[in-house]
């Protein structure tokens, strides 16, 4: 296991420097000067220009700029946002709770309709619900996720007027952030509503980001539970008399789960890359809506710090997902 | 030779290898239909001038947001409405097919291509080149794409050919990935040992030898990689980053829409319908693709 496990952070280290690299080369492969870029139309004296060039380090071998930079990501140090001045670490921390809870949220959403879902169908495989269980889930799969959020903002919050469009809670609330998840700490500031009001601004969002995950994860847990049914020892658990409840809850979908875990576990990319447009769309103060608010702002060290902990992320999380496989199923440990 | 004239009467009675594709095939309803779409929609691709009723980009400025001809207000001359600056919805949309259809054959082409040919050198070459191109292909696939895509699309410039670029790049390591899993496997078979013997060169051995025996879920994939282009070239126009306006493309369409989704549904509903559809056409035709072709992958 241990042998496993270091295996795998072997190939974790390589791949974190080239993430490095790539989010290093970013600022560097732009057409023209980046100072210049950053300047805009006001343009800057020659002063200030040498004082960039020195700050940003352009003056030395690239090499030493890129030890330079490699020293300050692992102190944590991803330079400075050109519009407002703050470390880009401390933005990303400040706004990522935002995320990840939306991210949370979808992901709840997603696995507590997906596995019965995926359950159902493949109990009732053939027959009219799988049909439309699995007709449904295709078209999740396929669905452009912008324009679900238009039509459920033009259907809920436009004729219905039941959830509002954007933000995480009204304005009329206001409170320390303590945890940086609304959600806890509307309740912890103990203003009558504001829980439901940042209850009302999750939903749309949520059901946004959650519906592709929730249309994979019901395929996936269909078919493992269509190839754990198939096994002997269902039937032997049928020949003693269990009954189906029995037999589909515990012992199948106990052993279907496994497959079905990795697919939750590895669904952290495509909710990251949702969250891009579901935060855009919702106004949601998150890593997302934060990366192309950047990217239309040019804050170049803003794109190049959040690429970089976005990959480190989904990079985490996947090593935390092949070391729980790992755990799970032993046969995997021995490749 | 030997091999072809010791069994002439077996092969007159197999039916042929497209029958045989077309009889898996048609057995999922689904995938048929999803055909019958998708032909509609290269069709409508194919020839957009001549069916659009009116051109693109031309605006009507005594019909601005008009609706459907079916609802109170609308008229036969714009079945599907008008945009906020009295364009006809329906040319537009059929325009559109166009720039969808290009961005899916285009990355899938450049994808495919590119990632065939690294996953064949990945599979073929020297350790230490495997690990070092399977490595790039990890860091690659630690972004996630729609990320990746609108960064490399920051760096090139908004427009549709570089959102294709980006698409195509960011797209690449699933076809190097799965182009060297079956290389690996095909390797151990007996028949590559035998035309190694034979005296097959390596390039031979790549490209005729091996390379036909990884083709079936490349070209799953590559179904299933035409709609994902689609999509997040519809996503990265929606943003801002992709087509301009006034492209008729899709998402663009869905951009410039997004302020009047309260006052006239037809401008937002009509292009994302559009989107879904021949997304999930492509799809469904993915599904029967794979079950005609790659038995092992079929979903019981």
């Amino acid at each position: 296991m241990i042998g496993y496990f270091l295996t795998r952070l072997g190939m974790f280290i390589p791949t974190f420097l080239g993430v490095t690299l790539i989010s290093f080369m970013f600022i560097r492969v732009l057409p023209g000067d980046p100072i210049i870029v950053m300047a805009g139309e006001r343009g800057m004296t020659e002063e200030r220009y040498q004082e960039m060039v020195e700050k940003l380090g352009f003056d030395k071998p690239v090499l030493q700029q890129y030890w330079d930079y490699l020293v300050g990501v692992m102190q944590g140090d991803l330079g400075e946002s050109f519009v407002t001045k703050k470390p880009v670490w401390d933005e990303f921390f400040a706004l990522f709770p935002a995320t990840l809870e939306l991210s949370l949220c979808a992901m709840i959403f997603a696995v507590a309709l997906g596995l019965p879902a995926g359950v159902i169908a493949a109990v009732n495989r053939g027959k009219f619900f799988d049909r439309a269980l699995m007709s449904s889930a295709l078209i999740g799969y396929s669905m452009p996720i912008f324009w679900w959020a238009l039509l459920l903002i033009i259907v809920f919050s436009g004729n219905l007027g039941w959830t509002p469009v954007s933000g995480r809670i009204d304005l009329l609330y206001y409170f320390p952030s303590v945890t940086g998840f609304m959600l806890i700490d509307s309740l912890l500031s103990g203003q009558e509503g504001a829980f439901g009001s940042a209850v009302r601004h999750l939903i749309l969002p949520t059901i946004v980001l959650g519906t592709i995950p929730l249309a994979v994860i019901a395929r996936q847990t269909r078919s493992a539970m269509l190839e754990v049914l198939g096994e002997d020892y269902i039937r032997t658990a049928r020949a003693k008399g269990l009954s189906p409840t029995r037999i589909n809850g515990l012992h199948a979908l106990r052993n279907a789960l496994i497959p079905v875990v990795t697919v939750i576990g590895l669904s952290v990319g495509t909710l990251l890359a949702g969250a891009i447009l579901t935060e855009t769309i919702f106004s949601w103060p998150g890593i997302g809506k934060w990366m192309v608010d950047s990217i239309f702002r040019r804050d170049y060290p803003v794109v190049q710090g959040g690429l970089l902990m976005i990959a480190v992320i989904v990079m985490l999380v996947n090593l935390l997902v092949d070391v729980l496989y790992g755990i799970i199923n032993p046969k995997i440990r021995r490749r | 030779m030997a091999e072809v004239s010791a069994t002439p009467t077996k092969s007159e009675n197999r039916p042929s290898a497209l029958r045989e594709f077309w009889y898996y095939f048609s057995e999922n309803r689904g995938a048929v239909i999803g055909l019958w779409v998708f032909a509609a929609f290269v069709f409508c691709a194919a020839f957009a001038p001549l069916l659009a009723p009116y051109d693109a980009t031309e605006q009507f400025r005594d019909h601005i947001l008009q609706p459907p001809a079916w609802q109170e207000g609308g008229s036969w001359a714009f079945p599907l409405g008008t945009d906020p600056l009295g364009r006809d919805m329906l040319s537009r949309l059929i325009m559109g097919s166009r720039y969808s259809f290009f961005v899916g054959i285009v990355v899938v082409c450049v994808a495919v291509s590119g990632g065939v040919m690294v996953g064949l050198l990945s599979g073929f070459a020297p350790k230490w080149v495997d690990t070092l191109i399977m490595r790039v292909m990890d860091i690659i696939l630690a972004f996630p794409s729609l990320l990746l895509a609108l960064v490399l699309v920051a760096i090139l410039g908004p427009s549709l050919t570089n959102a294709m670029i980006a698409i195509a790049i960011v797209f690449q390591p699933h076809y190097v990935r799965l182009t060297r899993a079956s290389v690996l496997a095909e390797r151990q078979k007996d028949y590559v040992t035998s035309a190694r013997v034979a005296g097959a060169g390596k390039s031979r051995l790549m490209f005729i030898t091996v390379l036909p025996n990884c083709l079936a879920p490349i070209i799953v994939q590559a179904a299933l990689s035409f709609s994902t282009a689609i999509l997040d070239a519809a996503a990265l126009g929606f943003l801002g980053m992709g087509a301009q306006p006034p492209t008729p493309e899709w998402g663009t369409m869905l951009a410039e829409a997004r302020e009047f989704i309260l006052r006239a549904w037809w401008v937002v509903t009509f292009p994302g319908l559009a989107i879904l559809v021949t997304v999930l056409a492509i799809n469904l035709m993915g599904d029967g693709l794979r079950d005609a072709l790659d038995p092992k992958l079929k979903r019981s």
